[in-house]
């Protein structure tokens, strides 16, 4: 029953996508109707699967790499339904909804793994903290796919070649606002996850730090978003250079969230959370 | 014999500081040509005064004097030493003057070619030219083929697409650039045609303020009257920098008015809000390394132009497609012309008819005493119907004939046949008597 949940999810997200695709190309707004529709279909059901399995283990789930990126593409697309209510940006779906298709993709093709459920993982502080990360985690991305959007619109007037591209991508303007609002709020819920994190550390293992790779690589991610955001705030920061730290503060948090977590981490590691028998 | 003439200074021949002298209050086309109707020498004016062009046309039968009174009539009005403006005019008689007139009513002749404005501001020049009556048959005649050559340049060639689609592709960057127009703020430096346009269409897209700096500050006020903005002087610019979003700017100078210099100065005070200059002008008025800066983004015309994709070749194509339709012009006019000098000969052929016609009429009538009303009219009309045949074939001929070179040997035995000149001696002679 939950696999057949995650791959209605993945089927309506993927048709989503390749809806979103066509109507970059072919900007009828028709298609991009029921793309949205279709997106918002898969995220129902993708909430369902999440949801049963929250109930099911008690805890978020996240333990494994396969259940973290579903997690993930889960996150990015609530996001973006959010973020469409203020903007109404028809072309962010197109961009958007490919890297939510992509996560779970990867999801899927990882085969599923048998969780062992630790006693200390049911606490509400460690779904508050991998809730409260994974919507900041959204919202970064959504920096991201904005600053992207940016970086190509910008070339395009810069470079006075505009092409098929310039007409669909909207304005700068809106691009770096988006940018913007998507950081500002993406900072306070990083924050917060980070803070639940000790908390949940201090209940769980007894100290609040202990210099883990993961959480070393995140407090780094912090730190660039901390730097982004005091340079918008107080510096005037904006445009290209607030893009470029966008991208390269987002690639820093996928390293935390991918690498660190594979190969680095120590307790933070999927395999240490329980992904592996006798882990 | 008639000539037309047309004495003027455009962008090419002139700097704007000299074009600007001449060009200074609105109500100087009256007055110059009521100074243009009191010079005998000059049968009929029309004052050109725009930001790109200060002309005059006018018909004589004295061209030398004509051009001479009509060369110190400008150098009075803008205060100006014969020697400075001499160099700058331009003069075109004839053809010469037909063409250059249709050309510059069907924008060939402006600084960004195909811009509508012109149009506009000839009409008004003839309006102001028939409101003080300095036009007559010949200008009439002209500036009626003129506003018709116009309007098939631009139904008939893609020439003022370019122009239009030019001021709208600003306006489309702009709102690439800055999402929402509402409230944005606009200078515009320096002030022509097209800049006015592009000026135009953003007030329309509710941009918030347009301020106006010129090199001399009262042409500033007058310009910003026109967008209910406020005038700066030209070295506020910088100080403007700070504040404005948009900036349009079209100046003469043969120098840079905008460096990067300047504008990098003021980003960091701007909190990098961002700038978009548009360069109309030619040379250009912004340094071309302020588009390397960031949030910063340079326009200029060709740029513009490039944006609206219409290729150079094509381009090309539609200017001599507007060439050949502007000689076509010319020479249906200089047909027309042409018939103008067979009309006196017409026009004494007529008249001696009529006169021997009145004369015959007059001592038939008093012999023949004891008519009835209705009989008068009757023979009255019979004459009248008898010269008008009689004279119909020379007439025919003689207006088929106008635009050939044996036109002058025929005028010449039409006077003889009809003894036309030696009539007019005889009028001449009687006269004072």
């Amino acid at each position: 029953m939950d696999v057949l949940l995650f791959r209605v999810a993945l089927v309506l997200i993927l048709l989503a996508t390749a809806g979103f695709i066509v109507y970059i190309v072919k900007q009828d707004k028709s298609v991009y109707k029921w793309s949205y529709r279709l997106l918002f279909a898969g995220f129902l059901c993708h909430t369902l699967f999440i949801a049963k399995q929250y109930h099911m283990l008690g805890v978020a789930p996240v333990l494994t790499m396969k259940a973290a990126l579903s997690f993930f593409s889960w996150s990015i697309v609530g996001v973006y339904l959010v973020f469409h209510l203020k903007f109404r940006l028809m072309v962010l779906g197109s961009f958007i909804a490919p890297l939510a298709a992509c996560l779970m993709i990867i999801s899927s093709t990882i085969p599923g793994a048998e969780v062992q459920i630790k006693p200390i993982f049911r606490s509400a502080w460690l779904s508050v903290h991998v809730g409260t990360i994974f919507v900041g985690n959204g919202l970064f991305a959504m920096t991201f796919v904005a600053a992207i959007m940016y970086l190509i619109q910008e070339h395009h007037i810069k470079k006075k070649r505009l092409g098929s591209l310039y007409s669909r991508l909207p304005s700068l303007e809106t691009l770096d606002s988006i940018n913007y609002y998507a950081l500002i709020y993406g900072f306070p819920f990083l924050t917060i996850g980070m803070i639940t994190g000790a908390i949940y550390a201090q209940y769980a293992l007894g100290t609040y730090w202990q210099w883990d790779p993961k959480e070393v690589w995140s407090l780094i991610t912090w730190l660039f978003y901390a730097a982004l955001l005091h340079e918008r705030l107080a510096v005037g920061w904006r445009g290209r250079r607030a893009a470029i730290m966008a991208i390269v503060a987002f690639l820093i948090l996928i390293f935390t969230f991918v690498g660190a977590s594979l190969w680095l981490s120590d307790y933070h590691s999927f395999e240490s959370l329980g992904g592996r028998a006798g882990g | 014999m008639i000539k037309i003439i047309n004495i003027g200074m455009n962008h090419e021949t002139a700097p704007l500081a000299l074009r600007e002298c001449l060009a200074q209050e609105p109500t100087n086309t009256a007055r110059t040509l009521a100074a243009m109707r009191d010079l005998t020498c000059i049968k009929e004016g029309l004052f050109l005064s725009t930001c790109n062009r200060v002309e005059a046309l006018l018909t004589t039968e004295a061209a030398p004097d004509a051009k001479r009174s009509m060369t110190d009539l400008l150098c009075r009005m803008g205060g100006v030493s014969e020697k400075t403006l001499s160099s700058a005019l331009f003069v075109f008689e004839d053809v010469d003057a037909v063409r250059h007139i249709f050309r510059v009513a069907s924008s060939l002749d402006s600084m960004v070619v195909g811009e509508p404005q012109i149009l506009g501001q000839i009409k008004d020049a003839y309006y102001e030219a028939t409101r003080e009556k300095t036009s007559g048959v010949v200008l009439n005649r002209l500036m009626h083929r003129a506003f018709h050559l116009a309007k098939r340049v631009r139904t008939e060639t893609g020439v003022s697409d370019a122009a239009v689609s030019v001021s709208y592709a600003a306006v489309e960057l702009a709102k690439k650039i800055f999402h929402d127009l509402q409230g944005k703020r606009v200078l515009l430096v320096g002030a022509g045609e097209m800049a006015e346009l592009a000026a135009r269409h953003l007030l329309r897209q509710g941009v918030g303020s347009i301020r106006v700096a010129n090199r001399t500050f009262h042409r500033a006020v007058q310009l910003a009257k026109l967008f209910q903005g406020g005038p700066v002087s030209y070295e506020e610019i910088g100080a403007q920098l700070l504040e404005v979003d948009i900036v349009i700017s079209s100046t003469a100078s043969p120098e840079y008015v905008i460096t990067r210099e300047q504008v990098k100065g003021c980003l960091r005070k701007r909190r990098n809000r961002p700038l978009f200059f548009i360069d109309i002008a030619v040379p250009r008025d912004v340094e071309p390394g302020v588009n390397d800066l960031d949030n910063v983004y340079v326009y200029d015309i060709d740029d513009l132009k490039g944006v609206i994709e219409i290729n150079v070749s094509q381009r090309q194509a539609e200017a001599v497609k507007a060439e050949r339709i502007v000689e076509e012009e010319v020479i249906q006019f200089q047909k027309w012309l042409k018939t103008l000098q067979v009309v006196p000969t017409i026009i004494s052929l007529k008249d001696k008819a009529e006169c021997i016609r009145q004369a015959e009429l007059r001592k038939s009538l008093t012999a023949l005493s004891g008519l009835t009303t209705s009989q008068i009219e009757m023979i009255e009309r019979l004459t009248l119907s008898i010269t008008e045949k009689i004279m119909n074939d020379p007439i025919l001929v003689l207006k088929g004939k106008a635009d050939r070179s044996t036109r002058d040997t025929y005028l010449d035995v039409a006077r003889r046949l009809f003894k036309l000149d030696e009539d007019e001696e005889e009028e001449h002679g009687h006269g004072p008597s």
